[in-house]
Formats: C-alpha cells, sequence, structure tokens
C-alpha cells in the first residue's frame, strides 16, 4: 500500500467517523426514549418476541395519540439472549448510551435481578412485567412489577386444584435449573398442605432433558390425583407426551412458564383436561381487552395475543400513565408516580400497586378442552395476604 | 517457581495502569467527550469485561495452547472461584461490618476482604484444577475434553441443589450446614458486595499476563509445549510430563478462579449455575483457538475483540450472534492457526515488516 492510498485511507476513516459522531449528538432531547430488554433470542425466544409486540404496540398507540408531554416516544429494544450478562450490558449500554428514562422487562426473573441491579445503582426507574419471583422488586424502590408474585401463583393452582378438581393427592415435577420453577414448587406444596392436600412425591428434572421415564414411573406409583408441573412450555410439552405414553391420566397442572402457542404445537392431544394458572384469558369479555386483542390480531396476521404480550403492553401503558401524572421524565418523580399507580385499567385487569411495587391481581385457571385452552376458574388473592 | 517472582517492576507498573484506569474511566453519569467517541459508564462496563476475559483466555491458553491438552472446564473453574468468593465477601460481610453492603472507596476494610476473597478464589480453583488434572494423566484428546466437560456440568447440578443465599436477618436462626449452602440454587448468588472496579480487574488481567507470558519463556514453559509437540519425546528427554500437565491446570484454573471471582463482584453479574456452562467454556476455548494456540497477545487480542464485537453488532438485534458466527468461520478459513498461531505479535513476520517499513510522513495531517 502506497503512502498516499493510506493517507486517503485515514482521512476518509476519521470524516466517516466523525459524521456518525455528529449524528449521533443531534438525535437528543426532542423524544422521551424507553429502553426495552428482552430475551428475543435463546430458549424462551418466544417471551422475548411476545414482549416486544406488546411493547411496541402501546408505544406506537401513544405516538398516535400524539405523545406524551408533548413529545413523541422513541423504544429501543435489546436482545439479552437469556443471558444475566447480557442483560445488565443491555441495561447498562441503554441508561449510558441512549439516555432512556425508564426500562421495561424483563421476563426471566434472573435476568429482571440482573438488570434490575444496574437500574438500581443508576437510579432509572423500571417496570417488569412478567417476572414473577418475590425478590425482583425486594429493596430496590426503582424497581416495579404488573404481575402477581409466585407465592400466589402456587397458592391459586393448589386452590384450583383441591376446591375445584377435588385433587387430595399431587405429584410434583420440577426444573431444578430454574429459580422460577423450583420457588414455585415450594409456594405450591405449602399451599397444598394447607388446604388439607398431600403431595405424593417431588421429583426433578434438569431443562433441555429428553427423557423422563424414571421420573414419570415414580409419579405413577404414587398414585396421584394430579401432577404439578411448573416449567417452562418446551419442556412441560415433552413431558406431557410422555406422561400420557406411560399411561397416566390423570390432569396436569402448570403456571404461566406454559403460556406459549407452542405447548400445544409439541404436546397436542396429550394436554386433553390439563389446566395452567395465567395472568389472562383471551376469553375475558371485557371491552378494553377485546379491543386489544382485535388489534393484535389485525397487527400480525390473526396470531392469539399470549399473556407475556399482553402484560408487555400493560407494563408500557402503567409507565406513560405514571410519566402523564407525574409530569415529568425525571427519574425519582417518575418513580415515585409508578409506585402511586392505582386502579389502572389495564387489559389484564385493574392494576394496583402495593407498598413492595408488586401488583395485585386475580389469577385465571384455563383448561385444555377441543384443541383450545378455555377459561376454567378465576382465582382471587387471598384476603390475609400482604 | 522463583524465576517467576523476578522483577518487581513490570507488577508495579501493571498496578499503576489499572490504578491510572480506574482513576480516569468514567463511572454512574459522568462522561468524557472526545469528538469522536463518547466515553461513559458503559463503555467502562465492558472495559472491565474485556479484562475478565482477558484473564479467563490467556489462563485457559496454558492448558488449552502450551500444554496440548482440551479442556472444556474452564467455565467450571470460574465458577468455583465466583462461588467461593462471593461466599466469603457476602458471609464476612455480614459477620464482621454486620451487613453486605459494597463500602465506598478503593482502599477499605471491605476492599481487604476482597482480595482476601480473591486469593481463597485462586486457591480452591487450584485445588480443584489439580483433581480434575489427575484424570489427564492417563487421556488424551477427546476423552480429556469430555471428562473437563464432565466435571463443569457436575458442578452446576450441585450449584443448582443450593440453599437460597441468607440476609443479615436471616442468618441468626440459620444452621451451620445452611449458611454453607447458602449459595442461592439456580437463582443465582445474589447480594453480593460488588466490590470489583477497573483497578482490581486489570491489576489482575495484566499481572495474569506478565506471569503467563514469563511462564512461556521460561524452563517450564519449554516443557509444556514439549509435551504439546510430541509428549513420548518429551518424557523420553527427561521431561516430567505428569507432573507438568497437573501443573498446567492447576495455574490456569488459579487464575481462572480469580477472573470468576472479580465476575461475581462485576455490578449486574449475577452468578448462576447455569450461565457457568460449558458453552462460555466453550466461549474461552474460541479466544484461544482464535488469538492461536499458545500466543499470548493472540489470546489478548482475542479477548478484546471477542468482547467488543457481540457489543458493537448490538444493533442488529436478534441476528447479531449469526453475524458474529459468520465473522468466527471466515476468519477460521482465513487464517486456520488463529491471529498469530504460537508467535507473540511482535514475532509474526508481517507485523514486523509493517513497522520497519512504516515511513514517518504516514502519520496523516
Amino acid at each position: 500500500m502506497s503512502a498516499a492510498v493510506r493517507r486517503i485511507t485515514v482521512a476518509a476513516a476519521m470524516v466517516a467517523g466523525l459524521a456518525v459522531a455528529t449524528m449521533a449528538a443531534h438525535a437528543a432531547d426532542d423524544t422521551i426514549k424507553i429502553g426495552h430488554y428482552a430475551s428475543k433470542t435463546g430458549p424462551e425466544a418466544t417471551f422475548g418476541q411476545s414482549s416486544d409486540k406488546g411493547v411496541k404496540m402501546a408505544i406506537d398507540e401513544a405516538n398516535n395519540a400524539g405523545g406524551v408531554l408533548g413529545k413523541k416516544l422513541e423504544l429501543i429494544t435489546y436482545d439479552t439472549q437469556g443471558k444475566s450478562a447480557e442483560a445488565s450490558n443491555a441495561v447498562t449500554r441503554l441508561i449510558n448510551n441512549d439516555h432512556v428514562v425508564a426500562l421495561l422487562g424483563e421476563v426471566a426473573s434472573s435476568l429482571s435481578l440482573a438488570g434490575g441491579e444496574i437500574a438500581q445503582a443508576n437510579g432509572i426507574p423500571m417496570i417488569t412485567h412478567a417476572s414473577t419471583n418475590p425478590k425482583v422488586t425486594q429493596g430496590r424502590d426503582m424497581v416495579f412489577r404488573v404481575c402477581f408474585i409466585d407465592p400466589f401463583q402456587g397458592y391459586a393452582v393448589a386452590k384450583f386444584a383441591t376446591d375445584n378438581l377435588k385433587a387430595k393427592k399431587i405429584a410434583i415435577l420440577y426444573d431444578q435449573g430454574q429459580a422460577y420453577s423450583v420457588g414455585l414448587r415450594k409456594d405450591f406444596s405449602k399451599a397444598v398442605k394447607q388446604l388439607g392436600g398431600t403431595i405424593t412425591t417431588e421429583q426433578s428434572y434438569t431443562g433441555g432433558d429428553q427423557d423422563f421415564s424414571a421420573q414419570l414411573t415414580t409419579i405413577r406409583e404414587g398414585q396421584p390425583d394430579a401432577i404439578f408441573i411448573p416449567g417452562y412450555y418446551t419442556d412441560v410439552g415433552n413431558i406431557a407426551l410422555q406422561v400420557r405414553k406411560l399411561g397416566i391420566t390423570v390432569p396436569l397442572l402448570g403456571t404461566d412458564g406454559w403460556d406459549s402457542a407452542k405447548l400445544k404445537e409439541i404436546a397436542g392431544d396429550a394436554l386433553k383436561d390439563c389446566y395452567y394458572s395465567n395472568h389472562y384469558t383471551p376469553e375475558d369479555p371485557r371491552p378494553e381487552l377485546q379491543a386489544f386483542i382485535k388489534k393484535f390480531k389485525e397487527l400480525h396476521n390473526g396470531e392469539t395475543p399470549d399473556a407475556m404480550a399482553v402484560l408487555a403492553y400493560d407494563g408500557a401503558n402503567v409507565l406513560l400513565d405514571a410519566m402523564k401524572r407525574a409530569n415529568t421524565t425525571e427519574p425519582k418523580a417518575l418513580a415515585k408516580a409508578i409506585g402511586e399507580t392505582k386502579g389502572f385499567k389495564g387489559v389484564t385487569g385493574t392494576i394496583t400497586l402495593d407498598e413492595n411495587r408488586n401488583a395485585k391481581k386475580p389469577a385465571v385457571i384455563l383448561q385444555m378442552k377441543d384443541g383450545e385452552w378455555r377459561y376454567a376458574a378465576s382465582i382471587a388473592p387471598p384476603a390475609d395476604e400482604k | 517457581m522463583v524465576a517467576l517472582l523476578r522483577g518487581f517492576y513490570p507488577y508495579a507498573i501493571a498496578i499503576l495502569i489499572a490504578f491510572v484506569m480506574y482513576k480516569v474511566m468514567p463511572v454512574g453519569a459522568e462522561k468524557i467527550d472526545l469528538g469522536i467517541l463518547q466515553i461513559n459508564s458503559f463503555f467502562t462496563k465492558v472495559t472491565g469485561a474485556i479484562g475478565i476475559a482477558i484473564i479467563m483466555a490467556v489462563s485457559l491458553n496454558i492448558v488449552n495452547g502450551y500444554t496440548g491438552q482440551f479442556s472444556l472446564g474452564h467455565a467450571g473453574f470460574m465458577a468455583i472461584g465466583a462461588y467461593t468468593s462471593a461466599w466469603i465477601t457476602h458471609y464476612g460481610s455480614i459477620h464482621f461490618f454486620g451487613n453486605a453492603n459494597a463500602m465506598e472507596g478503593l482502599f477499605t476494610k471491605g476492599s481487604a476482604l476482597f482480595v482476601a476473597s480473591l486469593l481463597a478464589a485462586g486457591l480452591v480453583s487450584a485445588l480443584f484444577g489439580y483433581l480434575v488434572g489427575l484424570p489427564s494423566l492417563r487421556l488424551r484428546g477427546d476423552y480429556l475434553a469430555i471428562v473437563t466437560l464432565g466435571f463443569g456440568e457436575i458442578l452446576r447440578a450441585l450449584l443448582n441443589q443450593t440453599q437460597p443465599v441468607l440476609d443479615e436477618f436471616d442468618i441468626e436462626e440459620a444452621t451451620r450446614g445452611e449458611i454453607f449452602t447458602g449459595l442461592g440454587g439456580a437463582l443465582g448468588f445474589s447480594g453480593v458486595p460488588k466490590y470489583s472496579n477497573l483497578f482490581w480487574v486489570w491489576s489482575v488481567a495484566i499481572i495474569t499476563v506478565i506471569i503467563c507470558y514469563r511462564l512461556k519463556q521460561s524452563i517450564h514453559g519449554k516443557a509444556f509445549l514439549s509435551i504439546r509437540e510430541n509428549e513420548i519425546a518429551a518424557e523420553a528427554m527427561g521431561v516430567p510430563t505428569t507432573h507438568y500437565k497437573v501443573a498446567a491446570f492447576a495455574i490456569a484454573a488459579f487464575f481462572a478462579g480469580v477472573g470468576g471471582a472479580l465476575f461475581a463482584h462485576t455490578l449486574g453479574n449475577i452468578v448462576s449455575p447455569n450461565e457457568m456452562n460449558y458453552q462460555r467454556s466453550i466461549d474461552f476455548v474460541i479466544m484461544v483457538v482464535l488469538g492461536g494456540m499458545g500466543s499470548i497477545s493472540g489470546s489478548v487480542i482475542a479477548a478484546v475483540a471477542l468482547t467488543i464485537l457481540p457489543e458493537s453488532l448490538r444493533e442488529f438485534s436478534e441476528y447479531r450472534m449469526i453475524v458474529y458466527a459468520i465473522l468466527l468461520i471466515v476468519f477460521m478459513i482465513v487464517r486456520p492457526d488463529g491471529i498469530f498461531g504460537i508467535r507473540e505479535f511482535w514475532e509474526v513476520k508481517w507485523i514486523r515488516r509493517l513497522f520497519r517499513r512504516t515511513p514517518k510522513e504516514t502519520h496523516a495531517p
């Protein structure tokens, strides 16, 4: 390479660098930036993709209605691959490079814990829409959530099983590698015992396992009335198929980790008369929800929104509502306004945040009937629960 | 080994460089405006991640590069270090200081505890390195890779079974067993006081590089290389191959443990068993292979590049890992020996030529 060519290359690179830098400097202040981090790839990819659709819808709607506080909203979304180090990098970047005023995300509790740590250290409010582990908001006054927490979910399924299904003997099969699953197993077995039932056996698997016959044979020996599987949809699908192959006919019970259209694709008929607790049901006749579903279907080729999409939509709207009430995007004032959310009419139900920054909401139980998930019951939070 | 510790100056310079980095690089809302480049605390965070990646890649190079043993358990050693030090600082802080919050400032009682935990992490990890190194006496190639892979997976399964982390209130009525196994299970060890900063990370990183470079140049380094080139010939020449293979594992594990400890104490990192899996080990193997087996500077450059690359591709959202993979494949086709092969970068012919022939007027206007 001759010296002249080299000189020209260096000069061109510097000009390009400067152009990028000035562009970056100009795009500021005329919009309100909101950051979203989600696992758009990785083992729980549908969670992140659904959340993304929900958040985008909420932001687009607000922009079409003229924006918030007289400014347009700008949404910046980064992928976390379902890894906590990625999540914390994404959040650091959103806060420091993109200067977002608030954060939305994640679904998985371990990732929300990582992201919440950064949000708290930088004093930027964060709303997680679907992390149900109690630790996520504990001791962090900048972190909020718009869903119920695991102890309640465990209670709801236990209550439904003992009251509605009259199941007294229940077996548990949980994923020992997921905090979500381990936590729910404890909450569920505690609730069942309080409600007068017994746990026949507690078996474990590790996410990604293909063969569950050893655990299922042990479960079959205990002759349970139902099997509780608090896992994520990919594993649950495989388990359901193997349960039926072993001739076990009792209903399977699950939690919101089941909520993905993929589950039905994997397991099909094996899920007949199985139940899981969820944040919402598309059958709920409330007009605001039906309007949301109709619009979502129009935007996404007739796809029915899953709970992650609906919760993400609610999470974003709670944030925008707080922004309007605070009349500023200053982080402290914004956090205070989010904390004061009361009786907010979300599409998943009325959202009120308690003093621990958690939403108190009823859970719905869905049943697999004729190849579709149908509404079976609604379980309200126990009155004495804090 | 005494020879390794000779020459104090490079270490002092290492610590000085790290101190300057710590002072200069912005934290929180601060930033440095260089016109072309905006340096802010995201930059600082990535710099810290680079430091840890360097520690991990350079130390793995001792086993995979110098000695030619194929280890897939490096993330396992990292996990041991991370959990050991997290346990010491978390429960130690509660025991000595009453709570598990990190203290402000660079040199405090908390930092002393943190440094002690780094050393403990390295030693415990080295012990495990020794134990995993033992089967390497009989196994080679793929078989050894499977043993190290198994080690990482067993560790992951065990850590998943541990109890929740106890805070200063829970600890009052907890039994010894509960405190000992209170490592957080599948949710990960949260609530660790976050003492890691650029000073600690880069001090360790540069010292690791110096020690590993000196090790390579020393008589012991030649012994490692002889095992890699031909184990039978090495044995015939009187190299105690058993001793050196186990030593390679133990030394690499020591640094990996310290690297893991620094990782655990970085703000925003949650040490969880599922993230210390074989995929993370493979990330480090990629760094070593890409940089060149046995090349310290190659590992350093690969660690820097492979930490920055996914971050700079973040705009491509979900397609970025595809871009990342394509770049890796193209690179390995173009340069199958890695960037530098076994050489250091100043020993590579084309770079030497570049430096020698660079005319002065190329400092562009």
